[in-house]
C-alpha cells in the first residue's frame, strides 16, 4: 500500500499549488515539498525491504480485461530511480524556490514538477508494461508543459512542441512493442515477461519489438538520431533542466532498457543496435558540447554523450558493464545536476549564458567557482571523484569486449577520444566561466547566491568527492539490488579505487592529457566547425514536420475531391480488391448439395427480373420509365420470395414496393423535371466494368454458398418454437419472442428514421413545377371519383385484413410488421385518393405519437417481464377457449407485436404523410429544431 | 435452380452499383433501393433455396431455414426506412441548394478558403 502512496501521493500533491493561489511563495513551496518529502520518508522505509533482497509488490485491478493493472514494484533497479527521482527532486524545489523570479507563476512550476514527479516514480515502480507506458506519456506530456513554462517565449514553445512530438513518437512506437510482448508473452506483468524471456527472443516478433521498444528508449533518452530536442529543450527553466534533462526524464530511456534488459537483452540484435547508438550518441554529444557557447547547450549536449556511454554499456550487457551503468547514472545525476544549478546560478547573477560573454567570476564567486571545480572534475573523470571510477569502469569494458571481432580495438580508442573531448568541455566550462578574462561587460554584476540556494549544488558535490573516495561504503548496498533486477541474477560489487597500472589508468590519463590539449587547441576546432553549414535543428524539424503536412494535405485534396462518384467507384473498387483474392483461392465453385431443377416459372421469372432491372439502369434517365421498371423488379422480388417458401418475406416485399414506389413518386414531383447531359462515355465504361464485376463477384458468391450443404443454428428455433413460443410460425416466433430483443431494436431505429425525415422536412421549401416537363398544366381533378369511392370502400376491408394477418401471425404468415405495412398502405390510399385535407378532417393524429406509442408498448412488454422475475422480454402464453372463435392463443408476445404493428403504422405514414402534405398548406413550418 | 438464382441475384447487383454510380440523386435513390433487393435475396438464400417448405410448424414437407427469413423480414422494413430517409435527403438537398448534382462543384473554390 505504502508503494501507492509513493506515487500517488506526488500525483494528488500537484493539486496542492493549484489551490494556494495568492500565497507567499515560502507557502507554495514548502507544501509542494511536503508530499514529496513523505514520498521520499516511505521510499526509505520500504527501501530496507528491497535491501534485503525482497521485492516489495502490490496490484490493484484497474482494466484487468485489457491486461492493465496498478500493479507496482520496489526491486533495485526501481529503488536507484525513485531514490533519485525524490532525492533530487527535492533539492530541485529548494533551488527553484530561489530560481524563480516574482514575476513567474510558481504556483504552476510547482503543479507540473509534481506531477512530473509523479509520472517518474510511475515509471520507475510499475509492475505492468501498459501501466508503465501510460505513466511515460504522462512524464512527455508534464515535460512539454514544464519546457514551455515561459510560453511567451516562441523558443519555449517551439522546444516545448519539438520534445513532445520526438518523445510522444517513440512512445507510441514503445506502446506498439509493448503491445507486442504483451501478444507474444500473454500478459503485461512484469513477472510474467520476465519468465518468459526465452519465448520472446525466439519468437519471430522479437526483432520488430525490441526495435520499437528501442524506439522508445532512444526518442526519451535523446539518442543519436533522435538527441535533436534535448538542445532545445533548454529553453525551459533552469531547474526544469537540472532536474529532467540531467537527472530524470532522459535517463527514463535508460531505465526502460535497463528494465527490459532480462527479456529483451542479450541478442546479437540488441548488442549491435544499441551498443552502437551509445557509441554513436557518445561521440557525436561530446564533439558538439565543445562547440556550444550557452552553458546550457554545453551541458545538453555532454547529458547526451553521458546517456550515450550509458546505453553503450547496457548494450555490451555483461555484469561489470551494468555495475558500470548503474554506478554511472547515479554519478551523472549527481554531477550533471550540480551543474546544471550552477549555470542556473551564473545565468541568474550576471544574465547571461553565453561563454564567449562570461570570464573571471572566480573573484567574484568563489564559492560556486569550488563547487563547480569539483562537478566539472567528475564529469572530466579526474581521478578521486565518482565520474572517475564509473569511466574507468566502462574504459576496462571497453577493453574486454571483443564483440567486432578484429576490429574490437576501435571501442576502445573511440571511448578514449570520446574522454578526451569530456576532459575539453569540463575544462572550458570552468575555465570560460570562472578564470579566462572577460571579454566585454557584463549585463549585472554578479553576487554569490543565497547560502541555500547553493545548497543543493554544495550537496552534489560533496556527494561527487564522498562516492568517489568511498564508493563501497556508500553505493554497493543500493547498487547490488539494482544490478540484480537488470541481470536477473545477484553479482558481487566491487569497486575499488586503485586497480594497479593497468590499460583503463593508461586511457584515464591519456583522456586527461588530450582532452587538454583539445581544450588548448580549440580555436582550430572552432574555425574547423565554422565551414559547415549551421542549420537550426529546430529549423530541420519544423520544416520536416510542415512537409508532412503539406504532403498529407495533398494526399487528402486528391482523395477528398467532394465528388461523391468518385467515392463510391473507390470504395466499390476496394470491395472488389479484399474479394477477387478470396474468390481465385476458391478450389471449386459448386458446392456439393443437391441442385433444384430449373422450372417454368422461375425461368420466366428470372427473365422478367433481369430485363426490368437492365431497364431500370439503362432508362434512368427517363425517371418515370425507371420507376415502373423497379416496380416490376420489386413485384418478382417478392413473388420469389413466395416461390422460395418464405411467404411472410413475400407479403412484406409487397407491401413496401407499393409504398416505396408511391414514396419516390412524390419525390419525382420535386426533382428537376429535365435531366441534363448524359455522363460521358468514358464515365459510363468505367461503370460499367465496375458494375459488372461487383455483379459477378457477388453473383458468384451466392452460388458458392448456396449450392454447399447448410449447417443451420435454427434447429432450436424449430424444436422450441411450440413449446417456448407457443406459435407454429417460426419466423413470426423469432421476431417477436426469441430474437425479440433485436426486433426492439429494429423498431426503434425505425421511428428514429422517421423521425428524422419528419425534421428534414421542417421548413423545408421544395420547387413546385406548375406543368409537367413539356408545359402542359397538372390535371383539374384532383381527386378522380372511381378512385375515391373504391378507396374508400377498400379502407375496412384492408383493416379487417390487417387485423386477421395480425392475428394469425403467430402461427401462420402474417405478424404485427405485414399488418402494420397493409394498414398503412391502406391509409396512403386515402391520402392519394381523397387529398390531405380530407384525411386532416377525419384523422387528424399526429403520427410521431403513434409510433412512440409502438415502441413503448414494445419496451413494457419487455419490462414486464421482470414482474414475474424473468428476464426482459421473457413472453408467457396460454390457451382460452373462445365462443364461436373456438380455442385461441394469448400469449404476451402478441402484446409486443401489437407494438412492432404500431411503430410500423406510425413510421411509415410519419414518413408519407408528411412527406405528402409538402404541396399543401399543412407542411411543417415548426421553428426551431 | 440454384445458377439462376445467384445469375439474377449478380445482374440486380451490377444494375444497382452502375445506378449508385450516377452523378444525381434520383437514380441513386432508385439504385440504392434496388441494392436492397439484390441484399435481401442475398441473405434470404443462404438459407439455401427450398420449395413450398414455408417454416410453419407442420408442414409436413422438409422445411426452409426460419433465421434467414426473420433476419430479411426486419431489413426489409429497415431497407423502407433508409430508403425513404435517402428520397427525402435528396429531396432536402435539392430544395436548399437547387439542383440534384451529388458531387461538390464548389470544392474547388472551398478547397482555396480552408
Amino acid at each position: 500500500m505504502n508503494l501507492l502512496l509513493i506515487v500517488f501521493l506526488p500525483l494528488l500533491g500537484a493539486l496542492i499549488p493549484l489551490c494556494l493561489y495568492g500565497k507567499s511563495r515560502r507557502i507554495v513551496s514548502l507544501a509542494t515539498a511536503l508530499p514529496a518529502l513523505v514520498a521520499f520518508t516511505l521510499l526509505v522505509v520500504m527501501a530496507t525491504q528491497t535491501l534485503a533482497g525482497a521485492v516489495p509488490q502490490v496490484l490493484l485491478p484497474w482494466l484487468p480485461e485489457l491486461g492493465l493493472n496498478l500493479a507496482f514494484r520496489l526491486d533495485g533497479l526501481s529503488l536507484l530511480f525513485s531514490g533519485l527521482i525524490l532525492g533530487i527532486g527535492l533539492l530541485i524545489i529548494l533551488y527553484a524556490h530561489y530560481y524563480l523570479s516574482s514575476k513567474d507563476d510558481a504556483n504552476r512550476f510547482f503543479a507540473c514538477l509534481l506531477l512530473f514527479m509523479a509520472s517518474m516514480l510511475g515509471i520507475a515502480l510499475a509492475d505492468n508494461l501498459i501501466l508503465l507506458w501510460v505513466f511515460w506519456e504522462l512524464t512527455s506530456v508534464s515535460s512539454f508543459l514544464l519546457i514551455g513554462y515561459w510560453f511567451h517565449q516562441s523558443d519555449a514553445r517551439r522546444g516545448a512542441r519539438m520534445a513532445l512530438a520526438t518523445t510522444g513518437a517513440g512512445g507510441l512506437a514503445l506502446l506498439a512493442g509493448i503491445l507486442l510482448i504483451g501478444h507474444i508473452v500473454g500478459s503485461y506483468e512484469l513477472d510474467a515477461v520476465f519468465a518468459a524471456a526465452e519465448q520472446i527472443k525466439n519468437h519471430n516478433l522479437y526483432l520488430a519489438a525490441l526495435i520499437l521498444v528501442l524506439l522508445g528508449a532512444f526518442t526519451k533518452s535523446a539518442q543519436f538520431p533522435f538527441q535533436f530536442w534535448l538542445p532545445h529543450a533548454m529553453a525551459a527553466p533552469t531547474p526544469v533542466s537540472a532536474y529532467l534533462h540531467s537527472a530524470t526524464m532522459v535517463k527514463a530511456g535508460i531505465f526502460l532498457m535497463a528494465r527490459l534488459h532480462p527479456a529483451l537483452g542479450g541478442t546479437e540484435p540488441w548488442f549491435y543496435i544499441v551498443t552502437l547508438t551509445g557509441l554513436a550518441t557518445m561521440l557525436f554529444g561530446a564533439y558538439f558540447a565543445i562547440i556550444k557557447t550557452d552553458l546550457k547547450g554545453l551541458l545538453a549536449f555532454s547529458t547526451i554523450s553521458h546517456l550515450g556511454l550509458i546505453t553503450m554499456l547496457l548494450g555490451l550487457g555483461t555484469s561489470g558493464a551494468v555495475i558500470a551503468a548503474m554506478f554511472h547514472i547515479l554519478n551523472h545525476a549527481t554531477f550533471k545536476a550540480g551543474l546544471f544549478m550552477i549555470a542556473g546560478i551564473i545565468d541568474h547573477e550576471t544574465g547571461t549564458r553565453d561563454i564567449r560573454r562570461l570570464g573571471g567570476l572566480r573573484k567574484l564567486m568563489p564559492f560556486t567557482y569550488i563547487l563547480s571545480l569539483i562537478t566539472a572534475a567528475s564529469m572530466a573523470g579526474v581521478p578521486l571523484f565518482n565520474g572517475f571510477l564509473s569511466k574507468e569502469m566502462w574504459f576496462t569494458e571497453t577493453v574486454n569486449q571483443h564483440l567486432f571481432g578484429g576490429l574490437s580495438w576501435l571501442v576502445p580508442v573511440l571511448a578514449t577520444l570520446g574522454a578526451m573531448l569530456s576532459v575539453a568541455y569540463s575544462v572550458r566550462f570552468v575555465h570560460g566561466v570562472f578564470i579566462d578574462r572577460p571579454t566585454r561587460e557584463l549585463p549585472k554584476v554578479p553576487h554569490e547566491p543565497p547560502f541555500l540556494m547553493r545548497a543543493p549544488v554544495l550537496i552534489f558535490s560533496i556527494l561527487c568527492i564522498a562516492v568517489g573516495l568511498m564508493p563501497m561504503l556508500l553505493v554497493s548496498d543500493l547498487l547490488t539490488p539494482a544490478v540484480a533486477a537488470v541481470l536477473g541474477s545477484e553479482v558481487p560489487i566491487k569497486i575499488a579505487l586503485w586497480h594497479g597500472f593497468n590499460l583503463p589508468l593508461l586511457m584515464s590519463l591519456l583522456a586527461l592529457v588530450g582532452g587538454a590539449v583539445i581544450y588548448l587547441g580549440r580555436q582550430e576546432i572552432f574555425n574547423f566547425n565554422r565551414q559547415f553549414d549551421q542549420t537550426d535543428a529546430k529549423e530541420i524539424f519544423e520544416t520536416t514536420v510542415q512537409k508532412l503536412s503539406d504532403g498529407c494535405s495533398y494526399v487528402i485534396a486528391k482523395l477528398e475531391t467532394g465528388s461523391l462518384q468518385r467515392y463510391m467507384a473507390l470504395l466499390f473498387a476496394i470491395v472488389l480488391i479484399f474479394l477477387l483474392p478470396e474468390l481465385i483461392a476458391i478450389q471449386s465453385l459448386t458446392g456439393s448439395r443437391p441442385q433444384l431443377p430449373i422450372d417454368t416459372v422461375s425461368m420466366v421469372g428470372a427473365i422478367i427480373l433481369i430485363l426490368a432491372s437492365l431497364g431500370t439502369a439503362v432508362l434512368h434517365r427517363q425517371r418515370l420509365t425507371a420507376l415502373m421498371m423497379l416496380s416490376v423488379v420489386g413485384l418478382v422480388v417478392s413473388l420469389s420470395f413466395a416461390h422460395f417458401s418464405a411467404p411472410d418475406l413475400a407479403m412484406t416485399q409487397l407491401v413496401v414496393e407499393v409504398v416505396s414506389i408511391i414514396l419516390m413518386i412524390l419525390a419525382l414531383f420535386f426533382m428537376p423535371q429535365r435531366i441534363p447531359r448524359a455522363s460521358s462515355g468514358r464515365r459510363v465504361a468505367r461503370d460499367i466494368l465496375l458494375a459488372g464485376f461487383i455483379g459477378g463477384v457477388v453473383g458468384t458468391l451466392n452460388y458458392a454458398i448456396i449450392t454447399r450443404p447448410l449447417e443451420s443454428i435454427s434447429v432450436f428455433f424449430l424444436n422450441n418454437s411450440v413449446s417456448g413460443g407457443g406459435g407454429t410460425n417460426v419466423v413470426n416466433v423469432i421476431l417477436v419472442d426469441f430474437r425479440g430483443f433485436d426486433t426492439l431494436g429494429e423498431i426503434t431505429v425505425l421511428a428514429i428514421a422517421a423521425a428524422g425525415i419528419h425534421k428534414l422536412l421542417n421548413n423545408l421549401r421544395p420547387s413546385m413545377p406548375s406543368s409537367d416537363v413539356d408545359g402542359r398544366p397538372w390535371h383539374s381533378i384532383k381527386h378522380p371519383m372511381m378512385l375515391t369511392t373504391v378507396a374508400q370502400m377498400m379502407l375496412p376491408l384492408a383493416l379487417m385484413v390487417s387485423a386477421y394477418i395480425f392475428l394469425r401471425g403467430h402461427n401462420l404468415p402474417g405478424g404485427g410488421f405485414i399488418a402494420g405495412l397493409v394498414t398503412a398502405a391502406a391509409m396512403i390510399l386515402q391520402y392519394v385518393s381523397n387529398g390531405v385535407d380530407w384525411m386532416k378532417h377525419r384523422f387528424d393524429h399526429n403520427y410521431q405519437s403513434i409510433a412512440a406509442l409502438g415502441v413503448m408498448i414494445a419496451v413494457f412488454t419487455g419490462i414486464g417481464s421482470w414482474f414475474f422475475d424473468k428476464n426482459f422480454l421473457t413472453s408467457w402464453f396460454t390457451y382460452v377457449d373462445w365462443p364461436i372463435v373456438g380455442k385461441f392463443e394469448v400469449a404476451t408476445a402478441i402484446l409486443f407485436d401489437l407494438g412492432v404493428y404500431l411503430t410500423v403504422i406510425g413510421a411509415t405514414l410519419m414518413i408519407l404523410a408528411n412527406f405528402g402534405q409538402m404541396t399543401t398548406r399543412h407542411r411543417p413550418t415548426q421553428k426551431g429544431h | 435452380m440454384e445458377a439462376l438464382f445467384a445469375i439474377t441475384v449478380g445482374m440486380l447487383t451490377a444494375c444497382s452499383v452502375f445506378l449508385i454510380l450516377r452523378g444525381r440523386s434520383f437514380p441513386i435513390v432508385v439504385g440504392i433501393t434496388m441494392l436492397s433487393y439484390a441484399v435481401n435475396l442475398f441473405l434470404f438464400s443462404t438459407g439455401r433455396l427450398v420449395i413450398e417448405g414455408a417454416p410453419i410448424i407442420g408442414n409436413t414437407k422438409p422445411i426452409a431455414d426460419p433465421l434467414p427469413q426473420a433476419l430479411v423480414l426486419t431489413a426489409i422494413v429497415i431497407g423502407f426506412a433508409m430508403t425513404a430517409y435517402a428520397v427525402i435527403l435528396a429531396v432536402r438537398a435539392r430544395g436548399e441548394i437547387g439542383s440534384d448534382e451529388v458531387n461538390d462543384l464548389d470544392h474547388s473554390d472551398a478547397e482555396g478558403q480552408r
